[in-house]
């Protein structure tokens, strides 16, 4: 396709693309000059804090604000229903997840709490401090309910319904049974069966949520500073929440410390803090404290998969089937819903592999505990650790190298365009390039005899493979198909100013990943110009193009596709008046390094700033029938495929202490196929941020609850999250298979990491333990679960 | 995570803390490094009316030497303990396990007398000072008085200190000559609380063990003196079936407990791991 565009974007002289350039607003934040949420102070501020249920399900019977009003500095303590009377309630479905369903949630909560940490009273007051001393005069008369938290016994007849009105505590089910499953076991060798674990985590994010609503009655117009991936939708569920017209509200989203995922769903205490703005006319501040992240934010990937592979001797993958049973809290999640974890699962496991058998079923309960929804590679965690542990269970089965059997099934690099079973289509995957490369960076051969000379030494290292494949630069398909208001294309305004410089407004948003540096580089490469000419402005939907923000890996593939056509616009646009100006065809002018050039030869005729002069000082120098317009926009959302699907392998080798259940990482290796890579440091910074969040969950996070739903281990002290003392260096590999539903070609790379990371170390662990009979399956894979495993505890 | 309203005095000696806390009673706390107070506050697990910052008492810090004896001052950060040369030369177990006390930036903060009054049965100073035979000064309104690191740990964060009293110094006595220390703990990440840790001290003569104050910790409500150990330990040469015979011990010794990060099972195991470990290491010289 690069042949077929002229003016391709991957041929343009002193191109940034494919090159490491530092982030712009990396100096910004290191010195300290960053502006999150919590650092905006307006006049007149409040703080809300929120008293929040203590039970997982009980019934509010009564409560007693009185002295809690009476307390200092407390401007306003609401109650749910009287939050409900200016902030309507949502349903958390999508019509495109058939059969979802979901009950009414409210800003507070109404009659009854279904969690522990539910928001139940919200205090406002001059200080946060105040709030909370408030909070403790607040009295609630509690009965407690019946309480829901395993989900294996949620849909059993005595369990009680969390939701009587939907009649069960099913949320949703899909099943698919492709091809002859039941063919494929009567003519197998082996058919394997297993169970799986992946137990709930939940996304921490160094900047905690936050949000600053501040209502001016003066132009009816809510102005919200927001730590959020998604402006725009943001914008547009306040809006229709609190029936206020969407261009009345501004959602301004300026520098966000991780959101993971966590800061892309809507939560109750922000519409709650946004309607408390509304209410009181006052600005309103709440800031989630650690200890109510860990009850607020949402949860995720708390799965039992029941999997079952066929195989034949000569190591051919006959059919894969898997049972998928996932609790995810008391409401599906507004507005992406609780089911698009279970349903990745559903839709991806095993599409690496050439089988063309596949049963599966998706079962989503209903539970007491924290909600749970997308978190950083949805899914896929989940899904690479069956589908990659189901192949090493059929590996070992028929005592064929965990290797061999990847390359004996992968789907051929060549067979693309290919359709998975579940029926997605994928473009153009690189599975066999990728391990092929994988196998050279880590030296397979070598490590395979390392690992026997120390196993004669009584010393057990294992190495995993894990291949993946990952969803990047969704379009409608995702979520706008179902009806929620989430925008799958973005655009980019591009504005030459009269010295010469650039601004470029996008619809995609940072959130510490580099996507504005992504953008400027795509920005500066169709225009012409150097980075340093370059701003970019994201994060506020008074400004911006309309957009869907970042999630889904789409900020580069997206965002710096609709960049790219923007400048390739704007310099249409200089030319033509360059051409004007200098007497000459504009077809053979071009714009490099901030210079009007002859496209045949790159001889310098004007500055770019002598254009941006004579258009805004003196147009009258131009003939009169010729208008300049040095702004354009230009939007991009992928047509030709659904998603742009991505690939990858992971590999590691590690050294398990028999004695204590510890793990030594001796090698870690990535090699991702992200497309196009604009810029090879942040890919790598992206994947190695991936693997070690990849790695929190396999190895040491966990949201543990006691049977009546109280969390167990919500501060830092007791929710490990990984160091980077624990954590291997990881050496990362690429190979560019560039998507051609856009001109860049960039798919997204910033959930590969996470995706294959927990699949690779249970396989390895798996592989060193396998000597001595054990074997693993239950993430997080502590010491104690290792220890278990080979019978030493 | 706002603390409740608590008034805050910062007295110029000693003296003056003790008239606070014999004022306030209950409801006076003392603030040296704040590494586990202010959390706690923060939290709303302590709402005290009064905070005593004694961070203004220089006479509380530093580390001398006193003859067969090292006196570190209360206030003494973990900091100046890991970076001494006199407590690494007379008292090595200390530097030892300095480094496995949190991270550099609680280091920076935490004092040794606020990690022995606050008494985390997980936490590493309480056993090394049960280990070496330290004493605890205690000063209250009837002047100073001294006790022995174990019988200072009476419980789960339960101490001899009276309401009424400060802990002002710990001495400890320099190590002989023909003394080994070893330290040792296993933690989920580096710098967390243990999930078992041990600090030991014993007279070491080739491979022949003699005297043996093994102390585990995170395994009990205090550091637990591991007595069966010590005595199947006397006079013995390492060697496997000593070895052996020291875990064995260890079962008489302790009675861990479940917690989220591991069960007493697990701690058992490790408890025992520990003991193979640190007699091999004391014998290593």
């Amino acid at each position: 396709m690069a042949d077929m565009i002229k003016d391709h974007i991957l041929d343009r002289p002193n191109s940034y693309i494919g090159k490491t350039i530092p982030r712009p607003n990396a100096k910004r934040l290191l010195s300290g000059r960053g502006t999150f949420t919590d650092d905006v102070k307006l006049l007149r501020m409040t703080h809300v804090a929120f008293l929040r249920s203590t039970y997982a399900h009980a019934e509010i019977v009564s409560i007693d604000a009185s002295a809690a009003k009476e307390s200092n500095g407390v401007v306003a303590v609401v109650t749910g229903a009287e939050m409900a009377e200016v902030c309507s309630p949502w349903v958390g479905v999508l019509s495109h997840l058939e059969g979802l369903k979901s009950a009414p949630q409210h800003a507070l909560a109404v009659k009854k709490a279904s969690w522990q940490g539910e928001p139940v009273v919200a205090v406002v007051a001059n200080t946060r401090a105040q709030a909370e001393d408030a909070i403790e005069l607040v009295e609630i008369e509690w009965k407690e309910l019946p309480v829901v938290t395993d989900m294996e016994t949620a849909l059993d007849a005595d369990t009680p319904l969390i939701h009587p009105e939907l009649g069960d505590n099913l949320a949703w089910r899909r099943e698919l049974d492709v091809g002859d499953v039941d063919g494929a076991y009567a003519n197998a060798d082996h058919v394997i069966e297993e169970t799986y674990i992946s137990n709930r985590h939940t996304g921490v994010c160094l900047e905690t949520r936050g949000i600053l609503a501040d209502y001016n009655p003066g132009e009816d117009q809510l102005t919200i500073y927001h730590s959020t991936q998604a402006p725009h939708m943001m914008q547009s569920l306040f809006a229709k929440h609190l029936d206020i017209e969407e261009h009345k509200i501004r959602v301004i989203c300026k520098d966000v410390g991780g959101s993971y995922g966590i800061k892309v769903h809507s939560y109750p205490d922000e519409y709650a803090t946004v309607a408390l703005a509304y209410m009181l006319k006052r600005p309103v501040k709440f800031t989630a404290d650690r200890l109510e992240s860990f009850t607020s934010d949402i949860h995720a990937r708390d799965h039992r998969i029941k999997t079952k592979i066929a195989v034949s001797n000569e190591g051919e993958i006959q059919a894969f089937e898997i049972d998928d049973l996932t609790g995810i809290g008391p409401y599906s999640v507004y507005p992406r819903t609780s089911g698009i974890e279970a349903n990745q699962v559903v839709n991806l496991t095993g599409g690496q592999y050439l089988n063309p058998n596949y049963r599966a079923m998706a079962t989503v309960v209903l539970q007491n505990k924290s909600p749970m929804c997308q978190y950083r590679a949805v899914g896929h965690p989940i899904l690479t650790m069956i589908t990659e542990g189901m192949v090493d269970d059929a590996a070992r089965k028929i005592g064929m190298d965990p290797l061999e059997i990847r390359r004996k099934n992968l789907v051929p690099d060549d067979a693309y365009p290919y359709t998975a079973p579940s029926g997605l289509p994928f473009e153009n995957l690189s599975h066999q390039a990728s391990l092929e490369k994988l196998v050279k960076m880590m030296d397979y051969d070598g490590l395979r005899k390392d690992q026997a000379e120390a196993r004669e030494q009584g010393i057990y290292r294992g190495i995993g493979l894990a291949t993946f494949i990952e969803v990047t630069n969704p379009g409608p398909a995702f979520y706008g198909v179902g009806g929620a208001p989430i925008s799958a294309q973005d655009g980019a305004t591009m504005r030459l100013d009269a010295k010469g410089n650039v601004i470029v407004e996008i619809g995609v948003t940072e959130q510490g990943q580099g996507a504005e540096a992504v953008v400027a580089q795509c920005a500066a490469t169709a225009l012409g110009v150097t980075m340093d000419k370059i701003k970019v402005i994201a994060g506020d939907t008074d400004i911006t193009p309309y957009g869907g923000g970042t999630w889904g890996s789409r900020a580069a593939g997206i965002g710096g596709e609709a960049a790219v056509q923007a400048g390739k616009a704007l310099r249409q646009n200089i030319v033509e008046v360059a051409g004007i100006m200098l007497q000459s065809d504009p077809s053979t002018l071009d714009i490099r390094d901030n210079k009007i050039v002859d496209l045949a030869d790159g001889k310098e005729r004007i500055e770019l700033s002598e254009v941006g002069r004579v258009c805004y000082y003196r147009p009258d120098t131009l003939p009169k029938d010729y208008q300049s317009e040095l702004v354009v926009t230009r939007h991009y959302v992928p047509k030709q495929f659904p998603f742009a699907f991505t690939n990858g392998v992971q590999g590691c080798y590690l050294e398990v202490d028999t004695n204590t259940g510890f793990i030594d990482f001796k090698k870690f290796c990535v090699v991702e196929d992200c497309g196009t890579v604009i810029n090879p440091q942040l890919v790598d910074e992206q994947v190695r941020g991936g693997v070690i969040q990849g790695l929190g969950g396999a190895l040491l996070e966990e949201c543990l609850y006691s049977p009546e739903g109280q969390l167990l281990n919500g501060t830092m002290a007791d929710y490990l999250v990984p160091m980077a003392a624990e954590m291997p260096d990881i050496e990362v590999g690429h190979v560019e298979s560039p998507t051609l539903d856009s001109e860049l070609g960039a798919k997204g790379a910033g959930e590969a990491g996470t995706g294959g990371a927990p699949a690779v170390v249970m396989n390895a662990i798996n592989d060193a333990l396998n000597p001595l009979g054990g074997k693993v399956t239950v993430q997080p894979f502590t010491p104690e679960r290792i220890l278990q495993a080979i019978g030493k505890i | 995570m706002k603390p409740s309203a608590f008034n805050y005095a910062k007295p110029s000696s000693v003296d003056e803390v003790l008239g606070l806390l014999s004022e306030y009673g209950d409801e006076a706390t003392i603030l040296a490094g704040g590494q586990s107070l202010v959390p706690t506050m923060n939290m709303r697990l302590s709402a005290p009316s009064l905070v005593i910052d004694i961070n203004g008492l220089a006479e509380l810090s530093g580390i001398s030497s006193n003859g067969e004896s090292l006196r570190i001052g209360a206030l003494t950060r973990h900091v100046e303990i890991e970076n001494s040369s006199e407590i690494a030369e007379h008292a090595p177990l200390i530097t030892m396990a300095m480094p496995s006390i949190a991270h550099p930036a609680i280091r920076n903060r935490g004092t040794m007398g606020g990690s022995i009054a606050m008494a985390d049965p997980a936490a590493e100073m309480p056993a090394c000072l049960c280990a070496l035979g330290a004493e605890i000064e205690i000063t209250g309104g009837s002047g100073a008085r001294k006790v022995a690191a174990t019988d200072f740990f009476k419980g789960l964060y339960d101490t001899d200190l009276g309401g009424d009293e400060i802990i002002t110094a710990i001495e400890i006595p320099k190590i002989s000559a023909g003394y080994c220390s070893a330290f040792d703990e296993l933690a989920r990440r580096h710098g967390d609380y243990a999930m078992c840790g041990a600090a030991a001290h014993a007279k070491v003569d080739g491979l022949v063990i003699s005297d043996l104050r093994l102390v585990f910790f995170a395994v009990g409500g205090t550091p637990v003196v591991a007595a069966a150990v010590g005595s199947a330990m006397a006079d013995q040469t390492v060697d496997e079936i000593s070895i052996a015979a020291a875990q064995h011990a260890v079962e008489d010794d302790l009675s861990p407990f479940d917690d989220l990060q591991c069960s007493a099972t697990l701690r058992m195991h490790y408890a025992k791991e520990l003991t193979k470990r640190i007699l091999n290491t004391l014998v290593a010289g």
